[in-house]
């Protein structure tokens, strides 16, 4: 039985146990509409929003579930290790025009704020035109910072600071 | 007392200790060399009221580091007779008397008098009508009218600070006035808030938060609660700096690539582009007379301090030593500038004279950030760390008087000391 009918039937019992059961409100409209749940017969609209939901689907597993690419001290070339990465997120972008990415460009937390803002979004933005050089869209994917407002971890060592160094990538409904 | 005085002392009692969970305690950890000595006697009349004010005189006063307390004794009126050789027998310089008398209407009148106690003279003193609640407010105008007598320059504590507290997974930004008290919350969020700025009205703050996933630039107008974005272009917006006029925003948008300069007006109208490298220009801060707009860059391969007039044009560069000179802030006399400097591997404060060039480091300590003038340019807000725990500190432009601002739980960072509010 779906939770949905459930919720009706639950609602039905206390109404029915109530002394005050509105007679506008018919208990037996609200079970019409969910009678197709119950034989299993559900029917579903197909619309471009349903498309994009199973294209989104395939970012959560495989090598597209893995959205972050790590940078050394003071750096913002995309190391050799991450280019098999970005392009199979790329390759997906091509694929689906319609999904949109953002990127999150990160620091760690020394120095001032604003210009660990500034160094998240070189980062970002190295990451997008990697993309963009594989054939992604302009429109698909922003770049953006997140400085040091958003670390991973939060001591003060490089273990940590390194995994601070990143960019997020998040695609349509992540954000 | 009446039933109603202390019906309205309750009141204020209760408030205080309602927000005494958020607020920020102050400790002097320096003063000046030669601070004055000066007696506050409890004021005359109402004594509920009368202690209330001069309390908060005399903590003022003291928080300053440019005043010694001396012990001052039973209640005095502004009228009464001085006996200055008593005084001067003390260690007095200066002397403080008045007198709070309930008014008709409930109120209070709340009359006071400074005395020079050497020369044996009256440097004049002013009379306010109040409600009870409004004994704090009373108690720092006279405080600013003392530290202007005897030091001639505008006092600050009738003054607002605003910082961001950040605790549990949420963010506040919060107004409080100069002394740390009577905190309010401006916004509150699950995501990070930076870079406060006054505008130079004291009436809006313009902010970025990251609610929504990015950096987004809002200006906040404190009385109504109500704003609204000044800058969301494509990329991230950030580092909002007001005008001397108040009516523009530089601003570093990213809508073309790396961070670079614009101006926006308040409303979010009117972009222009202000200056143009091939890496990071941010921290745009306006010089007061509204010439130059001073700002980080790292075109010259380190982060320095760079300005370039607030037309447009090429930027000159103001910081040569070091790797890392950031967050320009200049005095609201023009003079100095307040940045932060790296010396191996410490993040400290640090003063230039801007027309000798000449600089002063004025913290011992390792992470310092986001410096800020208090608006009679006497002392400089900053967030450090401690412990692992942010806080608030601020010091003199001297290097001399020190004090250390934090909360109880949470940390305290992004300090924006506001400006003088015209009556």
């Amino acid at each position: 039985m779906s939770k949905k009918w459930m919720i009706v039937l639950g609602a039905a019992l206390i109404a029915g146990c109530g002394t005050t059961v509105d007679p506008e409100q018919p208990g037996a409209s609200v079970e019409d509409r969910n009678a197709k749940s119950i034989d299993g017969a559900d029917v579903k609209r197909v619309t471009p929003e349903d498309n994009l939901g199973t294209a989104l689907a395939a970012v959560k597993q495989g090598v597209l579930a893995k959205r972050s690419v790590f940078f050394d001290y003071d750096s913002y070339v995309i190391k050799d290790e991450y280019k098999s990465l970005v392009e199979a997120h790329a390759k997906f972008l091509v694929a689906n025009p319609r999904v949109k990415m953002l990127i999150q460009g990160n620091a760690d937390e020394r120095g001032s704020r604003e210009y660990n803002l500034a160094l998240g979004q070189k980062r970002a933005e190295a990451l997008r035109k990697m993309l963009a050089l594989l054939g992604a869209r302009e429109e698909q994917i922003e770049a953006v910072s997140l400085g040091e407002e958003k670390p991973r971890c939060s001591e003060g060592s490089e273990a940590c600071w390194s995994q601070n160094r990143r960019d997020d990538m998040l695609y349509t409904g992540e954000f | 007392m009446t039933a109603l005085v202390r019906a309205a002392f309750a009141l204020v009692v209760f408030a205080l200790s309602f927000a005494a969970r958020a607020q920020l305690t102050i400790e002097i950890t320096g003063a000046g060399a030669n601070r004055i000595p000066i007696a506050i006697a409890d004021f005359a009349g109402e004594p509920g009221v009368s202690r209330a004010v001069a309390m908060v005189v005399r903590a003022d006063l003291e928080r300053s580091g440019l005043f010694k307390l001396v012990e001052a004794g039973a209640p005095l009126a502004e009228n009464a007779a001085v006996n200055f050789a008593d005084w001067k027998a003390q260690g007095a310089d200066a002397l403080v008397v008045g007198s709070v008398q309930p008014t008709a209407n409930g109120r209070f009148e709340v009359r006071f008098r400074l005395h020079d106690v050497q020369k044996q003279a009256s440097l004049g003193g002013l009379a306010f009508v109040m409600a009870a609640p409004q004994a704090r407010t009373t108690g720092h105008r006279i405080a600013d009218f003392v530290y202007e007598k005897l030091l001639g320059e505008p006092g600050i504590f009738s003054t607002r600070i605003a910082y961001v507290v950040k605790s549990a997974g949420r963010f506040e930004l919060q107004i409080a006035d100069a002394d740390g008290m009577n905190p309010q919350t401006a916004l509150a969020s699950r995501e990070p808030i930076i870079s406060p700025a006054w505008s130079p009205d004291g009436g809006r703050l313009a902010y970025v938060s990251f609610e929504a996933k990015k950096p987004v630039i809002y200006v906040h107008s404190l009385a109504s609660g109500k704003r609204h974005v000044a800058a969301n272009f494509k990329g991230s917006n950030s580092a909002p700096a007001w005008s001397p006029d108040g009516r523009k925003l530089a601003v570093v948008l990213t809508k073309d690539g790396a961070s670079q300069l614009y101006s926006v007006n308040a409303d979010g109208s009117g972009v222009v582009r202000l200056a143009s490298s091939a890496g990071i220009d941010t921290e745009p801060f306006f010089s007061p007379d509204g010439q130059f707009i001073y700002f980080t860059s790292d075109r010259g391969g380190s982060p320095q301090v760079y300005r370039v007039s607030s037309g447009g044009g090429s930027a000159q560069r103001i910081t040569f030593e070091g790797s890392y000179n950031v967050t320009p802030r200049l005095s609201p006399d023009g003079k100095n500038m307040a940045f932060v400097t790296r010396n191996n591997g410490r993040f400290q404060l640090a003063l230039m004279d801007l027309a000798t060039r000449q600089t002063q480091v004025l913290t011992d300590s390792d992470k310092d950030e986001s410096p800020s003038f208090a608006p009679n340019g006497r002392m400089i807000l900053y967030a450090s760390e401690i412990g692992g725990r942010g806080v608030l500190a601020a010091v003199s432009s001297d290097g001399r008087v020190k004090q250390k601002l934090s909360v109880q739980a949470g940390d305290v960072r992004e300090p924006a000391w506001g400006p003088f509010l015209k009556n």
